[in-house]
Parts: structure tokens; sequence; C-alpha cells
């Protein structure tokens, strides 16, 4: 079997329609996951144990296992208690739920980094705990936090093919459905491989600025 | 409730399928990431050059993409391989890309005086490499080849999609059969929840274990 050009022309319009939906699921995963991080990092540092435990413990469950049956579990089983979804939200929640629990740990890492005398010159100025955080320390906290979360983000750009499993019409999904319609593998699948790679590279590039602009956390 | 003793005999059936694919995916990052780590830290610069290759394709490309080219794409050129195999192959080469930059990171950690105390005793590149440097890097790579073994085991529920019958795949076929959807993912999830966490705690063992008498030593 021989790599063909004009198929490749031929179907490229049909691979940028997976491309724009691919990004669209990753923008607005990033959006979810970015808030729902910040939600799980805020709920286990409570002090009241009965709150931090028991999210603790899901963080780590939604860690621990794979994002495919996750996905399925929010495609397939909400329906049944009522809850139907779209695939592309289904696949969104799923993305933003999943890389949630990891950007938990970089917000943790981030607020921690925060020196304690930060908290405590808040507490003697008489500063309520909601000025506190949106005021002393988020502003601190943030900015070497962006290159981690901008490393995840990347993460979950790679891991969108998983929702064509779910029949959400993205990248991998258009090119499968030429592949089984055209019978030819080569074209459709490198291709998908290429545009990941262009897409990554670049967005490794990016973040290479981020970290330069930003900086680590150590 | 008869019935149910096959629904989950089947899954158990998966779940071997998913160990087995988790246990050889991750020999085959292990040697993966030491070839490809120690290759970047090569002084002949092709062997670079090439490591440096291997790691930023397969960390650029999806594990997903990667599966699917091993298995409808390497056919077409002359090379057939099982669903198991394609799904090993792409699992190992995959997260072994990752675990090459542990290596590299750890090896690269070890203090400048312990590659200048092998050279003043006068060991080889290689003795020095492997009874000084690896030993002391090794621990320091372990908690995190445990993440990546455990990342390894989440991507292999993709495997189901190219028809091999895992757990994820299972599942479905439960559902399928059965037209109950809550119970089967539930299940699987449970299962996988299990693994990953005796994966973890085998790692933390293993690190335990190979940390005795060296209290005082490593700060």
């Amino acid at each position: 079997m021989e790599w063909d050009w004009a198929f490749v022309v031929q179907i490229l319009p049909t691979l940028i329609e997976g491309v724009k939906i691919t990004i669209i699921a990753t923008l607005l995963g990033s959006v979810l996951a970015a808030i729902v991080g910040l939600v799980i990092a805020i709920i286990r540092r409570s002090s009241n144990r009965l709150i931090s435990m028991p999210m603790g413990f899901i963080a780590e469950f939604i860690r621990g296992t794979p994002l495919l049956v996750q996905l399925y579990f929010i495609f397939y089983v909400l329906p049944d208690l009522g809850v139907t979804l779209s695939p592309l939200v289904a696949g969104v929640i799923g993305l933003g739920l999943h890389y949630g629990t990891y950007t938990a740990e970089v917000y943790r890492a981030g607020i921690d980094n925060v020196a304690r005398g930060q908290w405590e010159a808040a507490k003697a100025c008489n500063l309520s705990p909601f000025q506190t955080w949106t005021q002393i320390i988020m502003p601190q906290a943030l900015p070497p936090m962006i290159p981690a979360l901008a490393n995840y983000f990347i993460a979950m750009f790679k891991e969108t093919p998983l929702l064509s499993a779910i029949t959400v019409l993205e990248l991998m999904n258009q090119a499968r459905s030429i592949a089984n319609y055209n019978y030819r593998y080569i074209e459709p699948i490198t291709m998908v491989g290429a545009f990941f790679l262009v897409i990554s590279v670049v967005s490794v590039i990016g973040l290479r600025w981020l970290e330069r602009r930003y900086g680590k956390i150590d | 409730m008869g019935q149910w003793a096959g629904y989950l005999q089947l899954i158990l059936d998966g779940a071997i399928v998913t160990i087995q694919l988790t246990l050889m995916g991750s020999v085959l990052a292990l040697v993966m990431a030491f070839l490809a780590g120690l290759g970047r830290l090569s002084r002949i610069a092709p062997v670079r050059w090439l490591a440096t290759a291997y790691i930023e394709f397969f960390r650029g490309t999806s594990i997903f993409v990667q599966l699917f080219w091993a298995y409808f794409v390497l056919p077409l050129f002359g090379f057939s391989l099982t669903p198991l195999q394609a799904g090993v192959l792409a699992l190992g080469l995959n997260v072994g890309a990752y675990g090459a930059e542990v290596v590299r990171g750890a090896v690269k950690s070890i203090g400048k005086e312990q590659y200048e105390a092998c050279i003043a005793l006068n060991l080889t590149r290689w003795q020095g490499l492997r009874k000084i440097i690896l030993p002391q890097a090794f621990v320091l790579m372990l908690p995190t080849f445990g993440n990546n073994a455990i990342e390894l085991l989440k991507a292999s529920a993709v495997v189901s999609l190219i028809s091999l019958s895992d757990m994820t795949f299972q599942a479905q076929v439960v559902r399928a059969q059965t037209g109950n959807t809550l119970v089967p993912f539930l299940t699987i999830l449970v299962l996988y929840f299990l693994i990953a966490s005796i994966i973890s705690l085998a790692i933390r063992g293993l690190e335990r274990y190979l940390t005795r008498g060296l209290d005082g030593i490593r700060s």
C-alpha cells in the first residue's frame, strides 16, 4: 500500500473539522479542569476532616481510574439517572473532572509555596478569609503555577481522541470514519498523528516561553 | 444472582488481560526508559539525537493514535500484530518515553562528587554507572516510575477499542448482554482503583527495601 497525496488533500477538510472539535473540547475541558482543581484544592485544605478526607478519597479515585471508563460512565450511566448529555458535553465534563484532580495537586503545591508570613500578615490586617484568598494568597500563588497547569492542558489535549469512543466527532473519529469508509488507514491515522505532533510541538514551545516568563514551582 | 456470578467472571477474565498488559507494558517501558534516558546522556551525538527523537515523538503524539497506528497501519507495511502485541508495544513505547525523562533527571541529579569519586577509583564509565550512579539514581526514580505504571494501567483501557478483551471491553460486553450500565462500569472502576492502589503500595514497599541502610547518607 502506498502513500497517496491526492487522498490526503481530499480528506484534509474533514480532518480540519475534527481538529476544530478537538480544540474546542480541549479549551472547554481546560477551563473546567482549572475550576474543578481549585475547588478540590480548597476543600482538601479544609480543617474539618469530615470534608477534606472524603474529597481526598474521591480525587484519588478519579486519578486512579481510566478516563475512558469515566467517559463511558458519564455518557452511558447518567442517562439512566435522568441526566442526558450530548457527547461533547459529556466529554468535556469527563476531561475536566479527570484533569481537575491533577490540577488540584498543582494548586496545592502553589498554595503551600506562599510563605506563612503572608497568611499571618493577612490575619494581622484583619482581612476576611475571602479577602485573604483573593487579594493575598492567589495573586502570589497563581503565576508560578501557570507552566505546570499548561503542561496538564497539553496532556489533556493528547487524551481528547478518547472522546471518539463516546461518539464525539473529533479528529480521531473523523479519521476513523474516513478510514473505514475508504478502507485506507495509512493516510488518515498518520495525518492524525502528524496533527497531534505539530500542535504539541507548538504548545511545548509556548510552554517554554511560559516557564521563562513565570518561573517554575520548586 | 447466579447470572451475576457469570458476568463477574467475565469481568475478572478481562482484569487478567489488563494486568498482563500492565505488566508486559511496564517491562517494555522500563527497558525503553533506561535505553532512551541513558541514550540522551551519551557522549555519542547520534545516539543522543535518536533518543531525543524517540522521546519527543512518543510524548508528542497521543497514546490512542500510536495504538491505532500500530494496529491498523503497521500491518500495511508487513508487520502484523495481534491486538495484545500492538497494545503492549504502544503502551510500553509511550510510557517508556515518559520514563526516559525520569531516568535522565535522576542520573543528572546525582552529585558531581560521585562521578569524581568514580574517576578517582579508576572505575570505567560503565562500572561507575552500574555500581555507583544507578543504585542511587534508581531510588530517586522509583516514586515517579510508580506513577508512570499507574498511568500505563489507565492507558491500557484504550486497547478495548482495538477489540482486545480487557476489563473495559468485558464491561461493554456485560452491558450489551444485561442492559445494565451502572453495575459493570462501577465494578471495573473499583477494580482499576484496586490495581492502582496495589501498584502504589508495591512501589512504596520496594522503595523502603532499597533505601534500607541508606539513612543518614542521602539527605
